[in-house]
């Protein structure tokens, strides 16, 4: 099996300094990740249960149930430890270092939600850890960089070009090219050059082998749909890969569209992070994929209402499986999310991130399309977005949204 | 005349600048200035936005030069316009190459470099294994492709450089990213011990800033000197100071006949290898 490519999407597109790391990861990819050397896969699968809360449940949503007179399913990753699927990776990954022998780890943050991982993990497994951190992206996820502070972790602000989420990664990737002796870089999601995205997948892929099981138990069948929000993808391909062969299970990524499809080649920025939707084929990050750039192949700073899905590129994998047709790339507008985020809050309990509330999003606008069994993963809990939500409820004129009056006279900031 | 040649007669002297840094005509006039300084052969980066191996200096001046309005077909112009008859590498990152006209692959963009008069090129995100494409167009329009080695570079990947490199190697004296540095690298004689009975010209980058420094590294064995940073740096604190081109252009000229001086220094320093 080739680890590297996904049709022509993929492959190693690194400097050289770190091809030698590159091919020393496939190697202990293949043998602990693929093969299990050691009992590293059943020291993870412990390791997911005993520290992460895995497996987590999936929830039968009454209220969305009965508002779309179709069957809705709920993948709780919003439950398992720190509060989104980052964790299954982050986890991984850290262990993998230890067993690779590896002194540091490093790793890049957008929102903050990889780089809250990586330090609990680094902390839980014992591993000094340094996160790299857009200047911009520090400044609106503050309660992110503490925690990643508090759990021990070093915050290192990165201040080239818009300071988010893809020069964190640069940025990253240079430290890596002068540390690849003694430091591992987990990488945030199923991105980069290869092994990373088969190997993120894999460690991902737990959601769905869990959840895969569960709605058989549970509704006695396959679904008809599966979705989730997709920014790199790993939550994606983690929910999507164990009924990848199952071809009557349709399956949607759902992108963040933010404010509009177009890009303003000018100032370099799109006001979306649609790259499945709307990229072109390019290099970026070590990697063949779907990019948002300009006609010259200049990267797009992307942008939503969402710093999770704000990234240019996406996972190669996905890529090849939305040209295969597998995957049907989809997309929902900042407002739609928003909305969503409020139903989901209200009629379920469960306040999503924002980044997961896209998938509801596109529930809420296509659910007469989608079958009458719907699985759709919630990535992750909405707390670290409350900021932003109000911010942006304040904004806008949504009937769904709570009265926010009580804000408007209290004065913007009071949380 | 042809890039090995230019490493022919004695150490060859090979400086980096951003091509459009800090804007277009000042960029012209400093690298007319290296040329005139000593420079044997001169690289041109085409800045990316996303400059994976560079360090903190040359990613700024990408900025600046993107900033100014670098754009890919300017820096064609860019090239067609400077008035130098040292060869040209074009430095960048593969997305630029690849995206480039409307065939897809390298090839619109090689054969545009061939027009304009480019010898060849560096191309640090690409890795040996992904490179027979560009390979191939280099082949077809008569345009070199130089591979980096990095300190940790060996055995097959060294081989599989080896197989596809033309023009000259570009020896990496350390790990990490660009960025000018105070102490010689302990790679630089390890490095060119195991590239020693290469055909190519071998030259050695990453750090080198001084005169002197040209000089330890070319008694080590190189057949040449990369300098970028050091460079930069002359052209960013210019910018900041707001002086006048002519004068930073002057010093540029002072500092690659430095470091041209310190090469060759260096050469006199141990035997000629034919
Ligand atoms: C809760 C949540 N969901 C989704 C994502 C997007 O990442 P991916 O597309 O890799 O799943 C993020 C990223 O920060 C996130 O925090």
């Amino acid at each position: 099996m080739s680890t590297s490519k996904f049709g022509d999407y993929g492959g190693q597109y690194v400097p050289e300094a770190l091809m030698p790391a590159i091919e020393e990861l496939t190697d202990a990819y293949e043998r602990y990740v693929l093969n299990n050397e050691d009992g590293f896969i059943d020291e993870f699968r412990q390791r997911m249960r005993d520290f992460g809360g895995r497996p987590t449940p999936l929830q039968y949503a009454e209220q969305l149930s009965a508002r779309y007179d179709t069957d809705v399913y709920l993948k709780r990753e919003d439950l398992l430890h720190g509060g989104a699927h980052k964790l299954n990776n982050a986890l991984g990954q850290v262990l993998l270092a230890k067993y690779m022998g590896k002194e540091r780890i490093i790793a890049e943050t957008g929102a903050g939600q990889h780089g809250t991982a990586t330090a609990m993990a680094a902390a839980h497994l014992d591993m000094p850890c340094v996160i790299y951190m857009g200047e911009t992206d520090i400044a609106r996820q503050r309660p992110n960089v503490f925690r990643i502070r508090i759990n021990g972790a070093e915050v290192n602000p990165v201040t080239t070009g818009r300071g988010t989420l893809k020069e964190a990664i640069s940025e990253t990737m240079r430290d890596w090219a002068t540390t690849v002796e003694n430091t591992h870089y987990v990488i945030g999601s199923v991105v980069g050059p290869a092994p990373f995205p088969s190997m993120v997948r894999d460690f991902q892929a737990l959601i769905s082998e869990e959840a895969r099981e569960q709605i058989q138990e549970q509704a006695g069948t396959l679904p008809d749909a599966v979705l989730a929000c997709a920014g790199g993808g790993s939550n994606t391909m983690g929910t999507f890969h164990h009924f990848v062969d199952d071809s009557a299970v349709d399956l949607y990524a759902v992108e963040a569209g933010g404010s509009s499809l177009s890009v303003d080649e000018e100032a370099g920025v799109a006001p979306n992070s649609a790259s499945l939707s709307t990229g072109e084929e390019g290099v970026l990050h070590g990697a063949r994929t779907k990019v948002l750039q300009d006609t010259d192949g200049q990267i797009m700073e992307s942008h939503s209402v969402s710093a999770g899905l704000d990234y240019a590129g996406v996972g190669p994998e996905l890529a090849h499986l939305v040209d295969s047709g597998r995957v049907d790339p989809v997309n929902v507008d900042d407002d739609v999310a928003l909305e969503a985020f409020h139903r989901l809050s209200q009629d379920e309990g469960v306040i999503p991130a924002l980044e997961t509330a896209h998938a509801f999003g596109y529930l809420e606008e296509h659910h007469d399309e989608l079958g009458d069994t719907v699985v759709v993963n919630v990535s992750g809990r909405g707390d670290k977005d409350l900021e932003t939500v109000i911010e942006e409820t304040m904004e806008r004129d949504l009937s769904i949204a709570p009265d926010m009056s009580i804000f408007r006279e209290v004065g913007g900031g009071a949380l | 005349m042809s890039l090995e040649a230019s490493f022919a007669d004695e150490p060859a002297f090979v400086p980096y600048l951003a091509a459009g840094d800090p804007d277009y005509e000042s960029s012209l006039a400093y690298v007319e200035a290296l040329a005139r300084g000593g420079a044997d052969a001169i690289e041109l980066g085409l800045p990316f936005s996303e400059p994976i191996a560079e360090g903190s200096t040359i990613q700024e001046a990408i900025v600046r030069a993107l900033e100014a309005g670098m754009t890919v077909d300017r820096y064609f112009e860019f090239v067609a316009d400077l008035d130098v008859d040292v060869p040209l590498v074009c430095m960048t990152y593969y997305n630029l190459i690849y995206q480039y006209g409307d065939e897809q692959g390298p090839r619109p963009f090689v054969r545009k470099a061939a027009e304009v008069g480019l010898s060849g090129f560096v191309v640090p995100d690409l890795p040996a294994e992904e490179a027979g494409p560009l390979r191939d167009a280099c082949d077809e329009f008569g345009l070199d492709l130089v591979f980096i080695v990095a300190p940790t570079t060996e055995g097959e990947r060294l081989e599989r450089m080896r197989e596809q490199v033309s023009g000259y190697v570009y020896v990496q004296a350390r790990l990490g990213t660009t960025g000018a540095r105070d102490e010689v690298s302990d790679y630089t004689e390890r490095s060119l011990a195991r590239i020693e009975d290469w055909d190519v010209p071998k030259a050695v980058g990453f750090g080198i800033k001084s005169g002197d420094h040209a000089e330890r590294i070319v008694s080590a064995g190189a057949d040449g000197i990369i300098v970028g940073s050091a460079l930069v740096d002359i052209v960013a604190e210019g910018h900041e100071n707001d002086d006048a081109t002519e004068e930073v252009a002057q010093r540029l000229e002072d500092k690659a006949r430095e470091l041209k001086q310190g090469a060759l220094r260096g050469a006199g320093d141990r035997p000629r290898v034919e």
